[in-house]
């Protein structure tokens, strides 16, 4: 898996967190165009698809997780300190394990504030 | 001396076009939001500079990288993101009660350019045709369907509440409820041509009762003007091609309704005081009064016939 046990970071494990959040915003806005388009109107109550955003949301929160505890591992735990430039492979693995930790981190946010309107929208105005 | 820029400052934030001077539910929230924002933002912005000034000047040791490090992660990643939360959720909070239905008055109104086309449909009643002036009754919420046919317009009342756009080929809703009464502006919020800027109208919120009275005044013909040079001049020339003027043989809809002009504070969709000779102005001089407007200037007729016009249109009250 992409996120969990491979030995060396690149840059697919280091995409894989954004791409986690790209997945997860198309599939709250399609699903979200879909019942509201198919609703009839904007009276449309929007309770099921909110534990549908719930039930996309927690997984995709999860797999950021995962994806950190890799990328923190590649990064060597943090033993040794930024910037990581030195032209050698340990320093090209601490390297991209923190932009990838980094970016966990920004997508962990995203997909927050992406379901975050779920909490407070309740039909399709 | 140094109070005088600042008071010409202040005057902005009062007045009848003012966000900071709400006068409807909407724009009450809107500027709860923008002074907690604008406090919250002060803050920050002491702290910041503050820090700044103790760590160039008063701190004597240098910042260990540790310290330094912890200073970015909490104050450039942590507390934004939080504050950023915290943001986001009373706004997200705030769209469901702004969009709730309206009453059962509905007003549709349409952005032409360079004027505002004014339907008010009431419950149960036929609609009543209007221009370039709101009344609105107060403490009830009203639905506007905002359309349009030629470009892209935008409505804007500040004191009530947020703009919404009129785009070709939809139908945009907007619930204003104003909570008290007053006159307010309204202006076309999207750059739509050469007279963009001429292009506002005037609200009037008023009591209820108040208000069904007017509109009930506004449903009817016009009252003054039967047998009127003014009137047989506007007729012979044309206008009633494109005005209304109900109880007239002027029923053209190209242009504004005229049937209560009189009534309007305004000439000219909100942008000349509503006078005798700012009506013969409008008529002669439209072309440099209003640039780019559909209406010709008729500064050929004589001036007695624009003179009797524009008296004319002064008693279509």
């Amino acid at each position: 898996m992409l996120i969990h046990n491979r030995r060396h970071a690149n840059l697919w494990t280091l995409l894989a967190p954004p791409a986690i959040w790209a997945v997860h915003f198309l599939l709250c806005y399609v699903a979200a165009a879909i019942a509201c388009a198919k609703g009839g109107g904007p009276w449309v109550d929007l309770t099921s698809l909110r534990w549908v955003i719930l039930g996309i949301t927690l997984p995709a929160l999860g797999l950021i997780l995962v994806a950190g505890r890799q990328a923190r591992r590649h990064w060597g735990f943090g033993t040794d300190d930024p910037p990581h430039d030195q032209a050698t492979d340990e320093d090209r693995q601490h390297f991209l394990g923190y932009a990838t930790l980094l970016l966990c981190a920004l997508s962990f946010v995203s997909v927050i504030f992406v379901a975050m309107p779920a909490i407070t929208i309740a039909d399709c105005r | 001396m140094r109070a005088v820029p600042l008071a010409g400052l202040l005057a902005g934030c009062g007045g009848v076009q003012s966000a900071l001077d709400p006068a409807g539910f909407e724009a009450e929230q809107v500027a709860r939001l923008f002074w907690a924002m604008l406090v919250a933002s002060g803050v920050i912005w002491v702290l910041v500079l503050g820090l700044a000034h103790y760590a160039s000047g008063r701190r004597e040791k240098p910042w260990s990288q540790r310290d330094a490090g912890r200073l970015i992660v909490w104050g450039g990643a942590v507390v934004p993101t939080l504050l950023l939360a915290v943001l986001l959720f009373f706004g997200l909070r705030l769209m469901p009660e702004l969009r709730a239905p309206g009453g059962p008055l509905r007003v549709h109104v349409e952005g032409e350019q360079f004027w505002w086309r004014v339907r008010y449909h009431p419950p149960g009643g036929a609609p009543v045709e209007s221009a370039n002036a709101l009344v609105l009754p107060v403490g009830q919420r009203v639905e506007f369907s905002l359309s349009t046919r030629d470009v892209i317009h935008s409505f804007w009342v500040p004191a009530l509440g947020g703009k919404m756009d009129m785009i070709p080929g939809r139908t945009n809703r907007l619930v204003l409820e104003p909570t008290r009464t007053g006159e307010f502006r309204g202006a076309c919020a999207e750059l739509c041509g050469a007279s963009h800027a001429l292009m506002a109208f005037t609200v009037r919120v008023v009591e209820p009762a108040e208000f069904e009275a007017w509109l009930a005044r506004e449903a009817a013909p016009a009252a003054a003007g039967t047998g009127h040079a003014g009137e047989a001049a506007f007729l012979a020339h044309g206008c009633g091609a494109c005005h209304s003027v109900r109880g007239t043989a002027a029923r053209g809809a190209i242009g504004p309704d005229l049937t209560h002009l009189a009534s309007r504070p305004t000439l000219g969709a909100g942008i000349l005081e509503n006078s005798a000779a700012n009506r013969a102005a409008f008529i002669a001089r439209v072309d440099e009064i209003k640039p780019a407007a559909r209406m010709p200037a008729y500064g050929t007729l004589l001036d007695t016939e624009i003179a009797a016009i524009a008296a004319w249109l002064g008693m279509l009250r």
